[in-house]
């Protein structure tokens, strides 16, 4: 993917998110994460939602252990949450992100 | 899984563990299908026990399993285990073992709402699944508390860990660290898991012991003691005290002692084969010798021995028994006799007898020699001493080894013997004791025989000497106060030799009068015939002058 040069100030955000079948948790971590991404990046973003119990060998590479667990891949630092992201102001302040 | 044999009694299903002593102390293993806790301080060998239980359950019982560790990387796991032997890599490529690094980085990691572990329960079920896998270790979990905040969740999933495993049906080990109150930091694994098994690791006077305790076993009765352990390159292996039984055969062989006299004095004529003998006495009364002479005896029949020296050098050993005419060395090298010299405090009473135990497995001897016994007590309390020592001679007993023991004891007085006396005495088979005899400013030795089960022997005090010829018993000389020795035996001696000379002389002195009595009467004898015969003559002469007479006048 393109992601160094794009009309905004901010590079592109790639992120992780590792979800387990249809868990009521998984499901809030996906809607959560969608609000926020909808609200602060638009489009420049890219999101891989990962179902370990169908795709478990990713488990295993990405060291997967609570779920769901998001992972901000780009840009640098490399960030991991654990949680259905339901403390917005603190996914915010994780992902640097500002209001 | 293997399917439950149905007998008339109920067997509680167990998975053996493959590691030495465990099995016979859990009574079989740890609970099959389910979740044991093994836990215990940094060094108590947590991880290789778990280690050991998943290897032995794939070479010895065929059951893969899955190793998921929270702490090292697997490289390093496999590093570790290789210097017990166990080739890792090997066991992972024919899909017999799965081992998963769970790393969780709590610099990395933030917190933001619920979460749970399905990630973890995901992972294990995968790598059980894809090797069929009935063991599970998970080393140790409680790191997630180190990586993780939400301590509630945690507990909560823990909880759930350990039912889902039970669901699995996967026999489990989950190791956890010692917390200070309670057996684990969390004080939750113990109430969950149905097996607990507590290491530790203790150094009483400077020689440090490892034991195992089973403080838990849901639905099945064990072993309650501590039992100490021992890691070698090996791996683990538990020394059970209390569950041998005494059910081994006996021998009705007798083995020469190597003292000829000594024999006589067993009605039998030496020792029991497997019997085990202690031969007790004070500084420098050949106790060393005594032992010397019987490990000569067994190798000149070629029985394999080992010598345990805990005082002197092999070499010094050897140099010593030359001065009295035994040849150690040739046995040497003829590979009939080992011989073992170590400090006693080189290690703790635990390792000593895993070293007997590993050169008995290994040279498999049919006799041993412990010079002195008594030097171990220095290693340990009363208590240890007195277990380990029947320990010992259970194990020897088992494999019907001679076994000759000998004690130095600090005091001549029998009615306070020492502690290796004391606590040997009532398990050894044959006691016999050498001991200074002091009186008239002199010492000797002598040896007698204070037991001896299943045999008749001697009740008397045999003087010895030892020249350099070796080893005499000296026959007994009764004197009017008892048995004599030394002086007083060559003052006896020296006495009825001049006896014996003046009743020689008188016999011989009788025999001339008698003999000069003889010659008197024979000459008497002869006088008087010589008288009779002139007679005689005197007569015939009479006769023939009469005849002649009438011859004459006939004539005429």
């Amino acid at each position: 993917m393109d992601n160094s040069a794009d009309g905004t100030s901010t590079t592109k955000h790639k992120f992780m998110l590792f979800v387990s079948g249809m868990s009521v948790k998984s499901g809030h971590a996906i809607e959560n994460l969608r609000k926020i991404c909808d609200k602060h990046l638009r489009d420049n973003y890219e999101l891989e939602i990962v179902d370990i119990s169908r795709d478990t060998e990713q488990a295993v590479i990405h060291q997967i252990v609570a779920i769901p667990t998001l992972i901000k891949i780009q840009p640098a630092p490399r960030r991991i949450i654990l949680g259905d992201l339901s403390d917005k102001e603190k996914v915010l302040r994780i992902l640097n992100l500002s209001e | 899984m293997q399917k439950k044999t149905k007998s008339h009694s109920f067997l509680f299903p167990k998975t053996p563990t493959g590691v030495d002593g465990l099995d016979e102390i859990t009574d079989g293993g740890f609970p099959k299908g389910r979740p044991t806790l093994i836990c215990g301080g940094a060094g108590c060998g947590k991880t290789l026990l778990s280690m050991q239980f998943l290897i032995k359950g794939i070479t010895d019982y065929n059951e893969p399993g899955v190793f998921m560790s929270f702490e090292e990387p697997s490289d390093d796991l496999t590093l570790n285990v290789k210097s017990l032997g166990f080739d890792l890599e090997k066991l992972k490529a024919d899909k017999k073992l799965v081992v998963d690094h769970v790393r969780v980085e709590r610099s990395e990691i933030e917190e933001a709402g619920e979460y749970d572990l399905d990630g973890l329960f995901i992972r294990l079920g995968y790598a059980i699944d894809s090797i069929k896998a009935t063991r599970v270790v998970l080393d140790t979990i409680e790191s997630l508390f180190a990586g993780l905040d939400n301590q509630a969740i945690l507990r909560a999933e823990l909880r759930r860990l350990f039912h889902w495993l039970k669901t699995k049906g996967v026999t489990a080990i989950i190791t956890g660290e010692r917390g200070e109150a309670t057996l684990t930091r969390q004080g939750l694994e113990e109430y969950v898991s149905d097996c607990v098994i507590v290491l530790d690791h203790r150094v009483i006077e400077q020689v440090s012991t490892r034991r195992l305790r089973i403080v838990k076993y849901r639905g099945s009765t064990h072993g309650t003691n501590e039992y100490p352990f021992l890691i070698d390159e090996e791996g683990i292996s538990v020394l059970p005290i209390t569950s041998l039984k005494l059910d081994n055969e006996v021998s009705s062989d007798v083995v020469s002692t190597g003292v000829p006299g000594l024999n006589d004095m067993f009605h039998g004529g030496g020792f029991f084969r497997g019997s085990n003998i202690l031969v007790s006495g004070t500084a420098g009364t050949a106790k060393t010798t005594v032992a010397c002479y019987f490990a000569n005896e067994q190798c000149e029949k070629n029985e394999k021995t080992i010598y345990f020296a805990f005082e002197e050098s092999p070499q010094q050993l050897v140099r010593n028994m030359r001065s009295i005419g035994i040849d150690l060395q040739k046995h040497i090298k003829k590979g009939t006799l080992q011989i073992h010299s170590s400090r006693p405090s080189l290690n703790g009473l635990e390792l000593h007898l895993l070293t007997l135990r590993k050169l008995i497995k290994e040279f498999q001897p049919t006799t041993i020699i412990i010079d002195p016994i008594s030097n171990l007590i220095t290693v340990g309390s009363e208590h240890e001493v007195r277990s380990m020592l029947v320990r010992l001679i259970d194990m020897l007993k088992a494999h019907n080894i001679t076994a000759l023991f000998t004690s130095l004891n600090k005091q001549t007085d029998n009615f306070r013997p020492d502690l290796a006396e004391e606590s040997v005495s009532s398990l050894v088979d044959t006691w016999i004791t050498v001991r200074d005899m002091e009186g008239i400013g002199e010492r000797n030795r002598g040896i007698f025989i204070i037991k001896a089960r299943g045999m008749g022997h001697s009740n008397q005090v045999r003087e010895f000497v030892i020249t350099s010829k070796g080893i005499e018993l000296l026959d007994v000389e009764l004197g009017p106060n008892g048995i004599l020795t030394g002086t007083a035996r060559q003052t006896q001696k020296f006495k009825k030799s001049i006896s014996d000379i003046k009743l020689q002389n008188e016999i011989s002195r009788k025999d001339r009068e008698i003999e000069r009595k003889r010659k008197v009467l024979e000459a008497n004898i002869e006088a008087l015939r010589n008288e009779f015969e002139s007679a005689q003559e005197e007569l015939s002469t009479l006769k023939a002058t009469e005849e002649l007479q009438e011859k004459f006048s006939k004539k005429k």
